[in-house]
């Protein structure tokens, strides 16, 4: 049993970012790494995270980084039979779930509503009927509790989920950090110079990491999700059998959007070299070469993003590399991006299993560590689907 | 070479040589059918799709990217034309393409073009341009075939 918090006396909630910065300017950006670092000096901070993002339903709750509780319900199974994601599905089975799951998250904490200071949504990007649901039920229990609420990116989350483990490595060691995400629709490279301060350095041009393990492993007849099922099939394959293409940029004068090609992605001409060696090679589709099959077209995956990753290192010295997001899950994936840590003598942060795929841990913590956007008035608090980083 | 006699029910058939050669045939198909036509694209896993958009941004002036919707669903460009890039991969069925506000997104003005159109077959309105990339004899092949659903036909 928890002894009360001295706090918990006073009704009115605590104001979450005392300066009252408007969101979204340079000042605002500076008072909440500011407010990041003095708020836990202050008193514990527990933050209800709630995510919906996607395919999974999840809610959690984080006291001062820590995690008390995290519950995930995914609609992986629901979404096999059409190899993907289907929006619709998502937006009914969050509804749900999610009451369920907040519930579930509070018991295991062992808190009350009364406990809490603060509630952290998911608020973009993703899709739009799926974000509504988590964001619906925020309002709705900061309308019931009185709580401030805060909107979190999704990718924040993400780029914070390095730091959930219980040996969290030293926020004050890490920057700049370059980070790997593979999240979802989302792949490249972000450098993030300090807490909240990101930028894109390099992304895919066409289709996502996870995207071109999802389709491959249709075209391979796999099953969905494809990254887990293709790691599967891969298992004592020979990844030499067959060179598919490292995700080059075809054509040069591809728009990037201003970055730097050499750290940018591509993974369409993968897809297709599969689907073309698929249709000529029809044995490699069926036993010990489906290993060989499935080996190759991960290890060209992997190998893409850690071209990338490798170019990027040498473009700038980093004090860490991180690896975030449902695709840095595969093995093959974490082992290639320790030896090339290893080399570059900086340390490796990688999410744990866990927190790479999506959960509200993550949401509550970068909320808790002031990464979230407050929202003075929850009851217009809308969804953004394409949120930029 | 492409067999131009699959051109049935009219319409016409382009071989590439290339993703290149693929974005170009995507400039001449907005030159043609103009800066607000709705294009319904068909073919298969990595057929080139999401290529035959990219050449349709860049004809417009598209400075960003033009990256797979599969998972946002929709992607809007500003060019010289809005650029609608709608993905209809993940969706099971017509109420849920509905949902998306179907409607309204085809009376946007500027190009429309849509990858796996087939799961829409019966909402596309009269005057869609319909494009289906089919694999040619070479990986880095396809043939184009190209036509349109006039109002009445």
């Amino acid at each position: 049993m928890r002894l009360p918090h001295r706090r918990r006396a006073l009704a009115a909630p605590t104001p979450l970012y005392p300066s009252g910065a408007p969101a979204g300017n340079a000042a605002g950006r500076r008072n909440r790494v500011t407010t990041a670092r003095v708020w836990p000096l202050l008193a514990p901070m527990r933050v209800l995270g709630i995510e919906t993002s996607c395919d999974e339903t999840a809610a959690a709750v984080v006291e001062d980084g820590r995690v008390r509780a995290s519950r995930v319900r995914s609609q992986v199974r629901d979404h096999a039979p059409f190899g993907g994601v289907v929006p619709e599905l998502a937006s009914r089975r969050h509804v749900e779930a999610l009451p369920g799951l907040l519930a579930e998250a509070l018991r295991e904490a062992g808190l009350a509503w009364s406990d809490l200071d603060l509630i952290a949504v998911t608020a973009g990007p993703g899709l739009a009927g799926a974000l509504l649901v988590g964001v619906g039920a925020a309002q709705a229990l900061h309308a019931a509790t009185g709580l401030p609420l805060a909107a979190v990116h999704h990718l924040q989350g993400h780029l914070h989920s390095v730091f959930l483990g219980p040996d969290a490595p030293d926020p004050m060691r890490v920057y700049p950090m370059l980070v790997l995400l593979v999240s979802g629709g989302h792949t490249g490279l972000v450098r993030v110079a300090a807490p909240g301060r990101q930028a894109w350095i390099g992304r895919t041009l066409d289709d996502a990491a996870g995207e071109a393990l999802d389709k491959g492993a249709t075209l391979l007849g796999l099953g969905y999700p494809g990254g887990p099922a293709i790691e599967r099939a891969a298992r004592g394959g020979d990844p030499a059998r067959h060179a598919f293409p490292r995700g080059r940029i075809a054509g040069s004068e591809a728009p990037t959007g201003g970055l730097d090609p050499e750290l940018c992605l591509s993974f369409s001409g993968l897809k297709t070299a599969l689907r073309y060696y698929l249709r000529d090679h029809p044995e490699a589709r069926g036993g010990t070469a489906l290993r060989d099959t499935a080996a190759a077209y991960q290890e060209a995956v992997i190998d893409a993003l850690c071209a990338r990753v490798g170019a990027a290192l040498g473009r700038e010295r980093y004090a860490a590399l991180a690896g975030v997001g449902g695709v840095a899950r595969n093995g093959r994936l974490r082992s290639r991006l320790g030896e090339i840590a290893a080399t570059a003598g900086i340390p490796l942060l990688l999410a744990a299993p866990d927190w790479c795929t999506d959960n509200a841990a993550m949401i509550a913590a970068a909320a808790g560590a002031g990464l979230g956007r407050p929202v003075p008035d929850p009851a217009a608090l809308d969804v953004r689907p394409n949120w930029p980083l | 070479m492409c067999d131009r006699r699959s051109a049935h029910g009219g319409g016409e058939v382009f071989a590439t040589d290339g993703p290149e050669a693929t974005r170009r045939l995507a400039a001449r198909l907005i030159e043609r059918f103009g800066k607000d036509a709705i294009f319904a694209l068909h073919g298969e896993l990595g057929a080139g799709k999401t290529c035959l958009v990219q050449g349709m941004a860049r004809a417009l002036g598209v400075r960003e990217p033009v990256t797979s919707p599969t998972f946002a669903l929709v992607h809007e460009y500003d060019g010289a034309a809005p650029l609608t890039h709608i993905d209809l991969y993940r969706l099971a069925d017509e109420g849920e393409i509905l949902e998306l506000g179907w409607d309204e997104l085809l009376e946007r003005p500027g190009i429309k073009a849509i990858e796996w159109a087939e799961r829409a077959a019966a909402l596309l309105p009269d005057g869609t341009v319909h494009v289906t990339l089919d694999a040619g004899d070479a990986p880095e092949r396809r043939c184009v075939r190209v036509w349109r659903v006039e109002a009445g036909a």
